[in-house]
């Protein structure tokens, strides 16, 4: 008890007293807070002088500190600091340590590339944000595109081709797909019968007769689907056609339904309509080769290559 | 006047100072031994080289830029986190189940907060003399000698501390380096900010704050009362012997021995007040148990030096439980380990330290994980069969390198595709992961939704492990 009394400190007050009985107590702030607050006002004195910080007028005082950067064309700055600067130089640092990497893709050919393990991983991770930067906006976050829009990167059909170099070619120049229409060429029956055929190459359950038919058609010159798909309709990748007896469907969603009617229906409309929406724009103009050479193998590895 | 202003109390309480006086005893003894192995140990290790071919050589690195932790042979990495918790886990128990048998003896003995402040004690003690020379110091004017004095205890306390902090910084970057670029200036600015934040805060917290951050910062002062039982063991005085019936009373005529003592119905506690100037806290043990007291047992030595001294016997501070002094006639102090709640804290602890050391020496030189590639979770191929993609991760902890040799087990070989890499080659301490795919037809697929992945270092094949898979074609089948 006796060291509580001691402890207890009473309270002063400010001396003053209202309506004869009304006291202020007088409880000064602690020392260490006093001070934290004074440094904090040095603080803010000094991150005036070095930050922008002041509006003045239509301008703003741009502070001492400087940041040099090089910029997307190459090109070294220095401006105040601001954080677009800050950004950019930070950019930099990180492409710096990427940089060994980048240039031992550029100066290996892709048989070598395929071979070293490291690099491997390099491509796994830098590869995988460049697709994310540009091409999963189409072809999805996976490769794995969606039926009816984009084609698929991560299966084994290679629509123009699944060689390293074909990748380059196709990245660096674009592709454009294209199926003309059939349905003012073709009666709805004829196109019927087509549908059946393809349905079969695939393996769906048809009608064999109208199958047959349908072959007859395919191969014959009012139809003359076989100048492009080909003579055994495994297609032509130099061309871009499509592969038609495999699993694999690019525009006619079959997979995604169950009623036969549906599935014909989803054929029959490709043959009638045609196709001119098959579009891959040309990176080459828009990426480093480095960059594209990163993207080939990544894509490659994805599907497996060919 | 209104009444009631003057009790109020204040709300920041000015710190009293403590001079705390100097005790020879079998407790001081043993805290000097204690601080002289925390010591030799926190000092010296970080200088003990430890050969590892091409790694860095320091018996004790945690190399956190390069993400890994050098303990003597042992390398672990970020993925032996668990090892930690474990670590953790038992000194959290150990820390329990000492507290319910003898107290706070982490506290008093080995918390780094009274070892050091013991060592700025003694420093104190060396510059400005015994307690009565300190207490006539700090009343004196600022005058010569006390600038002096006080000024040279200041600088050797931020040596010290400043010591400590770059001793703390050299564990986690290569100590004869640091020690060169440090003092050359070319050190990292982390390095310079960890150093002078850790200096600031031993030369505030074991110079200036002491006991106040055990009263006022540490949380364990407040809660290790839940571990307190009525059989624990602490730092306690015997209130029936000190103080008799009608109290303590100092050695005057009439009263220095026992016999007249206890005839005049007081205890054996001549108020001589040494247990109050020893004590590092500032408390009075004579007042009871107390949430300040650090357990460390300068009191103990001071009054049975007392004791001797006048030939009363000796144990009036002890060691004791609060059911035994409560006795008639306590009996000897022994340890009560026959509870449940110590027998609770020990059957964890020997658990988790059992894990700890089953887990570590059955550490195998190699790390594997497997993750499978989640977007798209499988692809149907144009044969109709599907494939779904693997990253297999293989991290060489040996230190030497060695291939491995990736394989499948649940499903037929050649259905699993490891490109240019079924067999790796690692370098010590490097990682790397592996893209593996697997195809599967229908058939199979509709059979294995599980394989597993081996892994199989050449030099020993024996030391295959294995790493779960699962295979996914639910949709397109």
């Amino acid at each position: 008890m006796s060291k509580d009394k001691m402890q207890s400190q009473a309270v002063q007050t400010t001396g003053h007293a209202w309506d004869g009985d009304l006291q202020e107590y007088n409880n000064p702030l602690p020392r260490w807070w006093i001070w934290t607050f004074y440094l904090s006002i040095l603080f803010a004195v000094l991150y005036w002088i070095w930050f922008p910080a002041w509006p003045v007028a239509k301008s703003f005082t741009p502070g001492v500190g400087k940041i040099t950067y090089v910029d997307a064309k190459g090109v070294t700055k220095t401006t105040g600091w601001n954080t677009r600067a800050d950004l950019m130089r930070e950019m930099n640092e990180l492409a710096a340590i990427q940089k060994p990497f980048f240039d031992k893709v550029a100066a290996q050919p892709y048989a070598a590339i395929a071979k070293d393990p490291d690099l491997n991983n390099f491509i796994a991770s830098a590869g995988k944000q460049l697709f994310a930067d540009n091409c999963a906006t189409c072809h999805q976050a996976g490769g794995q595109g969606k039926i009816g829009f984009f084609p698929n990167l991560a299966d084994d059909d290679w629509l123009y081709g699944g060689s390293f170099e074909k990748i380059q070619e196709t990245l660096i120049q674009g592709r454009r797909g294209y199926m003309p229409p059939f349905g003012e060429a073709l009666s709805s029956e004829q196109i019927d019968l087509l549908a059946h055929y393809v349905l079969s190459l695939s393996g769906e359950k048809t009608d064999t007769a109208k199958a047959d038919a349908g072959k007859t058609l395919f191969h014959s010159e009012t139809a003359g689907c076989f100048y492009c798909h080909g003579d055994d309709a495994r297609g032509r990748p130099v061309i871009g056609a499509p592969n038609l007896t495999d699993k694999i469907w690019l525009w006619a969603n079959v997979p995604g339904e169950t009623a036969q009617e549906k599935k014909l229906a989803a054929v029959q409309n490709v043959i009638k309509s045609g196709l001119n929406k098959g579009v891959m724009p040309a990176w080459g103009q828009r990426l480093k080769p480095e960059q594209i050479k990163v993207l080939t193998v990544y894509v490659h590895e994805l599907g497996g290559g060919k | 006047m209104q009444a009631g202003i003057e009790e109020q109390s204040a709300l920041y309480q000015k710190r009293i100072p403590i001079f705390q006086r100097s005790i020879h005893g079998s407790f001081r003894r043993f805290k000097w031994a204690v601080l002289a192995l925390a010591y030799g140990v926190f000092f010296g290790l970080v200088w003990l080289p430890w050969p590892r071919g091409t790694e860095p050589s320091q018996a004790l690195l945690l190399d956190i830029a390069a993400r890994k932790f050098y303990i003597f042979d042992f390398v672990f990495y970020p993925q032996d986190l668990i090892l930690l918790s474990v670590l953790l886990f038992i000194a959290a128990t150990l820390l329990f189940f000492v507290t319910s048998l003898v107290g706070r003896a982490f506290c008093g003995y080995f918390c780094f907060q009274t070892v050091w402040t013991d060592f700025f004690v003694w420093v104190e003690h060396l510059i400005q003399g015994e307690r009565p020379a300190r207490i006539r110091l700090y009343k004196q004017p600022w005058k010569s000698e006390k600038i002096l004095k006080l000024g040279a205890t200041h600088l050797v306390w931020l040596l010290a501390a400043f010591w400590t902090g770059f001793t703390f910084t050299a564990y986690f970057t290569y100590a004869p380096q640091l020690f060169v670029d440090f003092f050359t200036g070319q050190a990292h600015s982390t390095a310079y900010l960890t150093v002078m934040i850790l200096t600031v805060s031993t030369y505030v917290a074991a110079g200036l704050a002491r006991e106040q951050i055990c009263t006022y910062i540490c949380p364990y002062a407040r809660f290790q009362s839940v571990m307190y039982d009525q059989e624990t063991l602490a730092v306690a005085y015997d209130e029936k012997s000190g103080e008799g019936k009608l109290g303590r009373a100092s050695l005057r005529n009439g009263m220095k021995t026992l016999v007249e003592r206890h005839a005049q119905q007081h205890g054996d506690c001549i108020d001589c007040t040494l247990c109050v100037q020893v004590c590092p806290v500032g408390i009075d043990i004579r007042n009871g148990l107390q949430y300040s007291c650090i357990s460390c047992g300068l009191c103990i030595d001071a009054c049975n030096s007392i004791m001797s001294s006048v030939g009363f016997p000796r144990g009036l501070i002890r060691y004791d439980s609060e059911v035994n002094l409560k006795q008639a006639q306590p009996a000897q102090p022994k340890l009560h380990w026959k509870r449940l709640k110590v027998l609770g804290y020990g059957a964890a602890l020997l658990a988790m330290t059992g894990f700890l050391i089953v887990d570590i020496a059955s550490r195998s030189d190699f790390d594997h994980a497997v993750n499978q590639v989640r977007a798209p979770l499988y692809v149907l191929l144009s044969d109709g069969s599907i494939r779904n993609r693997y990253q297999v991760r293989i991290t060489n902890r040996a230190n030497h390198d060695e291939t491995f040799r990736l394989g499948v087990r649940g499903i037929p070989e050649a259905a699993a595709d490891f490109g240019n890499f079924h067999e790796v080659t690692l370098k010590s301490g490097k990682s790397l992961m592996v893209q593996v795919s697997v195809k599967l037809t229908p058939e199979q697929a509709a059979k294995v939704t599980q394989f597993e992945f081996t892994v199989t270092p050449r030099s020993r094949p024996l030391a295959q492990r294995l790493g779960q898979a699962r295979f996914y074609a639910k949709d397109v089948l």
